[in-house]
């Protein structure tokens, strides 16, 4: 229920779920205390890939096992995924009527608008953390090697990710 | 063969996409527009735009549709599971060494420096979408929505499932 809930509600991609599940783990059935929820997020942060699948799996392994994984994941992700495959199901049938076809190209333009927000805040994002001198280098190289030289962003990610790690994963293991 | 390109397309995106859904959009657009063509950048911009109107994380509604329209409702569940599965068993596998070493700079470190190549993504994409309206709307009509549903969202912080819809009317209507 908690899941289907924060699933339902969400508005706005994973990250918008988190004060949703705050309110009904830690408030509502008290399933974590703050602090722990706090960690969880943290962690959650720092492994790739939706945050909204990782926070409804783990949660609900703690709470229920393997059952209690699978029934959070499920609740937070099917549903909205039959809602869209519905919805577009319709929209993709009337595709050809001129109206219909008008309204998909009205759309994109908001969508750039709600993109072009999106990666400035992942600039700031990564100008609070890094410094601008930083950012701006990484994002310049990133503009380079992606666009004009045409790497896959993968490689690049990859490539970071092990610059980063390797010092960590060397004191690990000299332990 | 196509549930093999559906697992590899989303578990891509999921394993390096690091920042949340949002953070993998575009490169599931990489994947799904420009290495497989299973969509133009118009429709992945519709399923984009209705994505974010409706509720939920992104992440799974994209990897949801595409993987149902591609490989039906087993297509769906492949793409389901290779955009959730591998960073859950990371995280659960993972989480008694995370507690250790959770202030560790180089752990934290990670995310910081994916950041700035997520934004550079996200920017061409904006670019892409801004010539793709271009092309189909003309300029005058780009600007001025893009203006408009910039003040509404970001100035007066309208609701996007509301800017979103009110678009489609938008659409609709001129198109009659």
């Amino acid at each position: 229920m908690a899941f289907f809930r924060t699933g339902m509600l969400g508005f706005g991609g994973g990250p918008a779920v988190i004060p949703l599940l705050q309110k009904e783990v830690v408030e509502r059935y008290q399933w974590m205390n703050d602090d722990e929820f706090g960690d969880t997020i943290a962690l959650s942060n720092t492994m790739p890939g939706p945050i909204a699948t990782k926070l409804a799996g783990y949660i609900g392994y703690k709470v229920g096992g393997v059952w209690g994984l699978l029934t959070a994941l499920a609740a937070s992700v099917i549903p909205t995924v039959l809602l869209m495959v519905l919805l577009l199901g319709v929209l993709q049938r009337y595709k050809d009527v001129p109206w219909v076809q008008n309204m998909s190209q009205t759309v994109v333009p908001v969508v750039a608008v709600m993109l072009g927000v999106l990666a400035w805040n992942f600039v700031q994002q990564s100008q609070k953390a890094l410094g601008w001198k930083i950012a701006i280098f990484l994002i310049v190289i990133s503009v380079l090697l992606l666009e004009v030289i045409g790497l896959h962003p993968a490689i690049l990610i990859a490539i970071l990710i092990a610059v980063v790690l390797i010092p960590f994963i060397k004191r690990v293991v000299s332990k | 063969m196509i549930y093999w390109q559906i697992f590899l397309a989303f578990f891509i995106p999921g394993i390096l996409g690091y920042g949340g859904g949002p953070a993998s959009i575009p490169l599931v657009e990489k994947e799904v527009v420009d290495r497989y063509g299973w969509m133009s950048t118009q429709e992945f911009g519709e399923v984009l735009a209705l994505g974010n109107a409706l509720p939920g994380p992104i992440a799974t509604k994209m990897a949801g549709y595409v993987g149902y329209i591609e490989g039906g409702i087993l297509g769906s569940f492949v793409g389901l599971f290779a955009t959730i599965a591998p960073s859950l068993i990371l995280m659960l596998g993972l989480m008694a060494i995370l507690f250790k070493y959770k202030d560790s700079p180089e752990v934290k470190n990670i995310s910081k420096v994916v950041k700035p190549v997520i934004a550079v993504l996200i920017g061409f994409m904006t670019v892409q979408f801004i010539s793709e309206s271009q092309s189909s709307l003309g300029s005058i009509q780009t600007i001025a929505i893009m203006a408009i549903s910039y003040l509404l969202l970001e100035q007066l912080k309208v609701h996007s499932a509301f800017v979103i819809a009110l678009a489609l009317v938008y659409g609709a209507v001129t198109g009659i």
